[in-house]
């Protein structure tokens, strides 16, 4: 650690004068702060989170009763198609790379991220990426319709909204691996003196263990859609049978993106969670070492149990019991982060701020969508619920429910350490109990819609199907409705909240507490000695500099 | 109306009345039985464990609180517990592992079929061919537009009736043989405990066991583009006799249409014919005005292919396009009369008023002799 100390001291030294924080549009567009460059990704997901939002809501007023109203059903596939790939690319994983990059340095005394040009470029690739998805719905044959999968052959049969979706992917590829590189630099390199491993924060070894997921399979997915590419422009054959190629290789190949990927929207949300938890309950968080390796074991199991996704596509019998028992154990260490989070609960002094709402709110319904999961894991039962609402439900619940709900229990959890100011208590408390009861009524008649036998994906359907997903489109419309709540409550106290305390939660212990609020413009330009805890706990803090 | 339905949803939340519509639908297979049993087990199993987890969280929530004045304790570590909590959820796991294997291999055991029929999935309808039987027909959805764009009403089966249905006999092993034509489908009858993708360039064999006689529905579950909502599958299971009959009669019925490949046809009874054929297989992109959907289907009415360009018309159909793989070829589902019929149809409807008439053996011709 001296020798990083010793590197940034000249540094630190020369830029002295510059320190002065830059203003207007430059301070963005050329932005290399760790906390602007979270700023402006959580801006982005926020925005994609309302076009994705919108988009859902088009595909709920349409299947609002039977009959086709709004759109006619290659439109209806534009939406759901570009709903799943916006929110999945647009939404949570800048949601969490922002996260990642306004915190990481805070919680372990960095001075930044370790690449803090191209911490840059990786922001600033996104928002062409997003245009691209955008524009392709004015595009002649409109944006690609495969569904977010994109399975093929019938994504080589798309117009050219196929080829920028192609092109979007790949620069949010780019784009995640760069943040992935730097967030893995900078855990491995920056920790302050003290900071060990075995000691870092829960968000640190998830945003860690995430970036290497992410490494190793967005190259996975760029090369699948690029087959597509090459499929549809350049005379291949990989997935045209009357070629010699194989469609359903396209599908081991995309799920071997495609698992991994649920557990890169999981695992940060499981970091975030295990913060709030001890915090609000007083009370450290219970069995921190079994918590890493249980996370890292998710990790690892998920690239051995892609063809779950795939049972009906008619593999030998003894591939469908591997997959399905790899899958299975997945809820051993899974159920193990539940109990872990029980345990920290368990005789501690709770309080209920709006972050441990949505905390708590996390915990029980990601567990309903892992119950849904392990019924689903069942090769047996997976061939009646396969590609119906069911499957809608269970992921809903696993990313709204999950990766959502964890992202608005952090904002609010941070916010006052990134913007010195508090939100409204009373606005954040309605946003939860408003976006829990919604919720569940838009996804938890979904698992009925599934089992009676209604397909995902279709536009129209029987009416046997009416009652229930006219609940589900009017629990969205609330759903929806509720966000702007969070919205202007955010917006409002950015200007004109309580100013906060530097350590507004009683229970915080972590290293971002231990510094002024709102964070200085330059934290830890000199790295500070610590004496750490589990979890990144702060017994004591010496020396650290800030501008 | 829908409004009042979500409140009566809402005010009258009573199982019995839900109980239709919440859970699988009645079995009618043995396999069907089985996976319906098997999730029952596992709701109750996941239910309990839901139950019991939150049970104690709640608890620790009304009495662990700050407002209640408890004081925190500062135990954070249990090696046995975590041991316990990691081997009892393992052992759940392998008490769904046993039921859900055997039924497994039960479903894959499709050897011993008495009957055999290939199923190919086409954007979008199905196609069935009883192999050792020599009858195939293709099974279109036979909800009429009209409905779906909400201009009549709309009958029980809305969405999930066809033409033709797949007729099984009952209490015997059929074996499906599943392909398809263009993209992937996925043959799903959820009564019959059956749902296997249909996959062009590779055959998948599934089976199932009827043992009541009557008509069961399902639909397309692998989106397949633009109508894959608009693809039913209806299988009509009748008693062995009732079965047998219905083949003779299918047989018999088979050889009487079977089209004079020399007969020159009027304009009008092809108009007559091409009609049927283009509400069949062309409506969906087309439309039944001939106007396309701009930017993704072309129109037909006054365009320079059904006006004046024959050979290229004719070509079109038979073997689909270069330029958009939407427009598949023809040549291979229809037959030589019914592609007559429609060209002759395309170029003599709406504002096309060509008086082409195209014959069965032009067909043959540009086949290039072979039929």
């Amino acid at each position: 650690m001296t020798a990083i100390d010793s590197a940034l001291q000249p540094a630190h030294d020369t830029a002295h004068g510059h320190h002065a924080k830059p203003s207007g549009i430059t301070r963005w567009l050329f932005a290399t702060n760790h906390k602007d460059i979270g700023s402006l990704y959580l801006w982005f997901a926020f925005s994609m989170f309302i076009f994705g939002g919108v988009l859902a809501l088009c595909i709920r007023a349409e299947l609002f009763r039977p009959g086709l109203q709004f759109w006619q059903p290659e439109l209806f596939n534009q939406f759901t198609t570009l709903h799943g790939l916006i929110m999945v690319f647009g939404a949570i994983m800048p949601a969490f790379t922002g996260l990642a990059n306004w915190m990481l340095p805070l919680m372990i005394g960095a001075p930044d991220m370790a690449f803090a040009r191209m911490n840059n470029w990786s922001f600033w690739l996104l928002p062409p990426a997003a245009l691209l998805l955008l524009i392709s719905f004015a595009v002649p044959g409109g944006a690609a319709a495969a569904g977010w999968t994109l399975y093929a052959p019938l994504s080589t049969q798309m117009g050219m909204g196929m080829d920028l979706t192609i092109f979007a992917i790949h620069i949010m590829g780019v784009s995640s691996i760069m943040g992935s590189i730097n967030i893995i630099v900078t855990i491995l390199n920056l920790r302050a003196p003290g900071m060990t491993m075995m000691k870092m924060p829960m968000f640190a070894w998830a945003s860690l263990i995430t970036a290497y997921l992410i490494i190793a399979v967005m190259p996975v997915l760029a090369g699948v859609v690029t087959m597509v590419l090459t499929d549809r422009h350049f005379g291949t054959h990989f997935f045209n049978a009357a070629g010699g190629g194989d469609p359903v290789l396209y599908q081991h190949i995309f799920w071997f993106f495609g698992h991994p990927e649920v557990y890169i929207m999981a695992l940060p949300a499981f970091g975030i969670v295990s913060h709030i938890i001890p915090t609000f309950s007083r009370k450290p968080l219970f069995g921190y070492t079994s918590m890493v390796y249980a996370t890292s074991s998710i990790a690892i199991l998920s690239f051995m149990v892609w063809a779950h996704h795939m049972f009906t596509t008619g593999m030998p019998a003894t591939a469908q019991l591997f997959f399905m028992y790899a899958t299975m154990l997945i809820a051993v260490p899974t159920g193990v982060k539940v109990f872990n989070w029980i345990g920290t609960m368990w005789q501690g002094s709770m309080s209920f701020e709006t972050p441990m709402l949505f905390a708590i709110g996390f915990i029980c319904l990601f567990t309903v969508g892992g119950l849904s999961g392990v019924t689903l894991s069942i090769a047996a039962i997976d061939i009646q619920l396969q590609d119906t609402y069911y499957v809608v439900a269970h992921f809903h619940y696993v990313l709204v429910a999950g990766a959502l709900f964890s992202l608005f229990a952090a904002v609010y959890y941070w916010f006052p350490k990134m913007t010195g100011r508090m939100y409204s208590e009373f606005w954040g408390k309605f946003h939860f109990w408003w976006s829990l009861l919604w919720f569940n009524v838009t996804f938890f008649p979904m698992h009925f819609l599934g089992l009676a036998g209604m397909p995902r994906r279709i536009p129209d359907y029987n009416m046997q199907f009416t009652d229930f997903n006219t609940m589900a489109s009017v629990g969205a419309f609330c759903f929806g409705l509720g966000q702007l709540i969070f919205f202007a409550n955010m917006l409002h106290s950015l200007r004109h909240g309580r100013p906060a305390a530097a350590k507004p939660w009683e229970g915080a212990d972590t290293l971002e507490w231990q510094i002024a609020t709102p964070a200085p413009y330059h934290s830890f330009v000199e790295a500070p000695d610590l004496e750490v805890g589990e979890n990144g706990r702060i017994d004591a803090m010496h020396g650290g500099k800030h501008h | 109306m829908a409004c009042r339905r979500v409140l009566l949803l809402l005010t009258c939340w009573s199982p019995a009345v839900l109980a239709a519509n919440v859970n699988l639908p009645p079995p009618v297979t043995g396999i069907a039985q089985d996976i319906y049993d098997l999730h029952m087990l596992l709701l109750y199993i996941t239910g309990g464990i839901f139950v019991l987890v939150f049970g104690v969280m709640f608890w620790a929530i009304l009495r662990h609180r700050k407002s209640a004045g408890h004081q925190a304790k500062h135990f954070h570590e249990n090696t046995t517990v975590e041991i316990i909590w990691t081997l009892i959820p393992l052992l759940i796991l392998v008490a769904m592992a046993w039921p859900a294997t055997r039924l497994i291999l039960q479903q894959k055991s499709s050897a011993g079929a008495e009957l055999t029929i290939k199923v190919t999935g086409y954007q979008w309808k199905w196609h069935y061919d009883y192999l050792d039987d020599g009858v195939a027909f293709m099974s279109h959805l036979a909800t009429p537009q009209s409905a779906i764009h909400q201009v009549a009403a709309r009958g029980e089966h809305y969405l999930l009736e066809v033409d033709q249905p797949l007729v099984v006999p009952t209490g015997t092993k059929v074996r499906l043989l599943l392909t398809a034509n263009d993209v992937i489908h996925a043959w799903w009858v959820p009564q019959l405990g059956v749902k296997q993708d249909a996959i062009p360039g590779f055959v998948r064999d599934v089976w199932f066991k009827v043992d009541r006689p009557g008509t069961y529905r399902g639909q397309c579950a692998e989106l397949c583009g633009k109508d894959h909502g608009f693809m039913p599958i209806v299988v009509e299971a009748k008693a062995q006799a009732d079965y047998a009959r219905w083949l003779a009669a299918r047989k018999q019925a088979a050889a009487a249409n079977l089209d004079d490949p020399a007969k020159q046809w009027p304009l009008a009874e092809l108009m007559a014919r091409g009609e049927k054929v283009y509400t069949q297989n062309c409506v969906a992109c087309h439309q039944a005005n001939g106007k396309g959907i701009p930017g993704a289907f072309p129109a037909l009415d006054g365009s320079a292919m059904a006006t004046k360009d024959k050979p290229g018309h004719i070509d079109i159909v038979l073997n689909g396009s270069k330029k958009n793989a939407a427009m598949a070829a023809w040549g291979k589902q229809l037959s030589d009369t019914d592609i007559a019929a429609v060209i002759t149809y395309e170029r003599n409807a709406w504002g096309n008023h060509t008086g082409d008439v195209v014959q069965p053996k032009d067909i043959k011709a540009a086949r290039g002799g072979k039929a």
